[in-house]
């Protein structure tokens, strides 16, 4: 088996000022922050949008509703997985109609979970807009589609493995990067 | 996970961990129907065919529903319309289906066995959508479905199934996933409709209506199958209402926050009287609703993929 070297991308740290910086980034370019919602994709997304939506009320003192979106049922690789990916449920308490979405997640990668979130919204209702904010993006696209707020841009090969752990989740903020020694 | 069978033909073949994987998937399904689009693209392609040999309009209706809202193309068969009509048999049936490639097939029989004979005869997956006094396992599912969400758990709680045992495919079912999920099972009915030995399957038998709801969580009430009465098991339906018939006054022994349900279709006045069925007791609706959700999961586990 062969081993693998893991190198530290981000600490605690260093992933809550990233997320300051893009919640500054977003209140910004988001005058009066009107009809501005967060949806996370799940799993981890979520998490990425509660903490955007924290620190946006810090910054400007308003509320920022979040939602969470499971894709699985809008993926295209559903034949190509071993074992079905069990359902986690879609809890979007607004309406998606005429707000300004900030999609949220972990890693952009090949742009396919993206496609597949925007087919999901829009299956909801038609939104003013939808902009996209990761943590990491990794490159490697296979569709053409770009985050609006990136945390760290990482320039990878196909076999290196990128890992985010949060705390909601997994109980320790760090990013990893995994290559086959 | 994965659901370990191509086919649903019993409760029998489920394990509590696949009851539980069927149920958490049909919780998430639930909320797709309460768009205002309601449906997703996953099974976009897939064929699903409802063969039904009996006569149906919550079930039949319910798996066109679930299949549409996922997508698939969904085609309905009635016996009455289909080739059994001029003496084709089951399996030959089966086979010329089978030959235009469908995805999934729902098969509801009047006899006993007939899923299995499909299912062991055709590569393509067959859901039991009830045959003869066997099971009706999607049924189960959605009651499952409906007492957790009403009740948060299966393990503990106290199930009294009340009417025609004998004849009752819900019933069979039911005591099967009920058992498996840990709860008490409680049947009541009159003693020509209640089978021997019936202990058996764990569950017991109280032949006083009141006793058996006394202290149950849920009353599950069975409908009399007037077309299934042949042989006189009871004297008259009047008579039958009245010792067997779920009504205010005997509900007054049930918990306070007992649930009714019944599979439906209901002979109101029979085996519940209207203001039960419409009362603040009775989730028979929300098994209706839940039943979509319910077989949106099966199908989505049988060929989502």
């Amino acid at each position: 088996m062969a081993t693998m070297q893991t190198k530290i991308v981000l600490d605690k740290q260093d992933i809550n000022r990233t997320l300051t910086r893009i919640a500054h980034e977003i209140s910004e370019r988001s005058r009066g922050m009107e009809h501005l919602v967060l949806i996370g994709i799940r799993r981890r997304g979520v998490a990425i949008a509660q903490r955007l939506s924290q620190k946006l009320h810090d910054i400007t003192g308003v509320p920022v509703p979040v939602g969470a979106l499971d894709i699985t049922l809008y993926r295209d690789d559903l034949s190509e997985i071993d074992a079905q990916p069990v359902l986690k449920k879609t809890e979007i308490p607004f309406s998606v109609k005429g707000k300004r979405i900030i999609l949220c997640d972990d890693v952009l990668y090949t742009g396919r979970t993206i496609r597949a979130a925007l087919d999901g919204i829009i299956d909801l209702g038609r939104p003013m807009s939808i902009q996209l904010a990761v943590l990491i993006d990794r490159g490697h696209r296979e569709l053409p589609i770009q985050a609006n707020y990136v945390g760290k841009a990482i320039s990878t090969t196909s076999d290196e493995q990128i890992e985010v752990f949060l705390e909601e989740d997994d109980q320790i903020d760090q990013v990893i990067v995994k290559k086959a020694a | 996970m994965e659901l370990r069978n191509k086919d649903l033909l019993a409760i029998r073949d489920l394990s509590p961990e696949e009851i539980l994987f069927i149920l958490d998937t049909a919780e998430s399904m639930k909320e797709i129907s309460t768009r205002d689009i309601k449906k997703v693209p996953t099974l976009r392609g897939k064929t699903v065919i409802n063969l039904f040999y009996e006569p149906s309009t919550r079930t039949r209706t319910s798996f066109e529903i679930a299949g549409k809202r996922l997508s698939a193309d969904v085609i309905n068969i009635s016996s009455a319309s289909s080739s059994t009509t001029k003496g084709e048999t089951l399996k030959d049936t089966g086979r010329n289906l089978q030959a235009m490639n469908p995805d999934l097939i729902v098969i509801r029989h009047a006899a006993a066995g007939a899923p299995k004979i499909l299912a062991d005869a055709l590569p393509v997956p067959v859901i039991n959508a009830g045959d003869g006094a066997h099971e009706h396992p999607t049924q189960a599912l959605l009651d499952a479905f409906t007492i957790r969400e009403k009740k948060k758990t299966l393990a503990g709680i106290t199930v009294a199934i009340i009417g025609d045992i004998t004849h009752s495919r819900v019933a069979r079912s039911n005591i099967a996933l009920l058992k498996k999920m840990g709860a008490e099972v409680r049947l009541s009915g009159p003693y020509t409709m209640v089978p021997p030995h019936i202990e058996a399957l764990g569950v017991s038998f109280i032949p006083d209506i009141g006793e058996a709801i006394r202290d149950a969580d849920v009353i599950m009430m069975l409908r009399i199958q007037l077309e299934r009465q042949q042989h006189g098991l009871f004297p008259t339906v009047r008579e039958y209402a009245r010792f067997f018939g779920l009504n205010r006054e005997k509900l007054q022994r049930a918990k306070p926050d007992v649930l009714i349900m019944h599979p439906g279709p209901l002979n109101r006045g029979v085996e519940i009287s209207p203001d039960v069925a419409d009362g603040p007791y009775s989730i028979i609706l929300d098994q209706v609703t839940n039943g979509v959700a319910v077989r949106m999961a099966l199908l989505y586990l049988l060929i989502g993929k």
